[in-house]
């Protein structure tokens, strides 16, 4: 068996399952970010940003929408960009 | 000052959902490529804990029963000796597999505590119904850590624990002080707010 048919045959199949790894790790974020959205158009009345008056301190800090928003993106912006690298690294690493 | 008891619920539903990304992002790209920087590999244990160590105010604040205290006592406790564990494995001064038994411990005591704690029924309204589910999921999820002791590598018990997490923040972002569920509320729990 010539080796470097078999390396030809399993390249593409690994970068493969290197780039749905990524974008499943890429999807994580907005998924639960959209979450948020759809919920704050299901139930528009949890977001009280948007009929503040009279509302305490507490209803207006706590907005559960808001916040599953607030991780999607914390999670996109601040955890995903370094683990895509990490995994690309590896990737390269195990080529 | 004090919070209701529903924003609570979703301060830590809002902590439990981070967990569940991180544990889910670490399932999908494998513990080593997760643990190439320091920082991230102590970033879940280390939301454990933080969380472990805020369900002590909310013993302290939210004490209606003793067994509510008890409860939370034990939450917080749990949480915090599953999620120290799981540092001191990350950092290395741990080293036997065994103390990874934490994690599922912590389920099984967390789950257990939900249930005994609430003393309604299923449908009596929405809580009661969250607590049982939250309860009985514990319970059942508690697999996942357990496979993970013996099967550290387990694709299948990484994503079960991950997503038992998912499963917990949605429930906690469900909860609500009083409201009806599927329909039904019992005329003792109060009048249902939004």
């Amino acid at each position: 068996m010539n080796a470097e048919l078999v390396t030809e045959l399993e390249a593409p199949l690994q970068q493969t399952t290197t780039s749905t790894r990524a974008r499943i790790v890429s999807a994580l974020g907005p998924t639960a970010a959209l979450g948020g959205v759809i919920w704050a158009i299901v139930q528009p009345y949890r977001v009280t940003l948007l009929h503040p008056t009279g509302q305490g301190f507490w209803w207006l800090f706590v907005e559960p929408p808001l916040l599953a928003i607030a991780v999607g993106l914390f999670f996109y912006f601040v955890i995903t960009p370094g683990l895509l690298r990490d995994l690309a690294e590896d990737h390269a690493t195990a080529e | 000052m004090q919070p209701p008891s529903e924003h609570v619920h979703w301060l830590f539903a809002t902590g439990f959902l981070l967990l569940a990304l991180c544990l889910l992002a670490e399932a999908v790209v494998g513990t080593d490529v997760w643990r190439r920087r320091a920082w991230r590999a102590y970033l879940w244990p280390g939301l454990a804990f933080a969380l472990g160590v805020l369900m002590w105010p909310v013993m302290t604040f939210y004490t209606n029963s003793a067994i509510h205290m008890i409860a939370h006592g034990a939450w917080a406790q749990v949480l915090m000796g599953g999620a120290a564990m799981e540092l001191g494995l990350v950092s290395g001064k741990l080293r036997s597999g065994w103390w990874r038994l934490g994690m599922p411990a912590g389920f099984l005591v967390s789950g257990a505590a939900f249930l005994v704690h609430e003393q309604n029924s299923w449908l009596f309204q929405r809580s009661a119904f969250t607590h049982h589910l939250l309860g009985w999921t514990l319970v059942v999820a508690s697999i996942f850590p357990l496979v993970r002791v013996f099967r550290p590598r387990s694709q299948i018990a990484a994503t079960g624990f991950a997503l038992t997490f998912v499963v917990v923040a949605v429930t906690l972002y469900c909860d609500r002080d009083v409201a009806q569920i599927f329909g039904h509320i019992s005329p003792l729990a109060g009048a249902p707010h939004r």
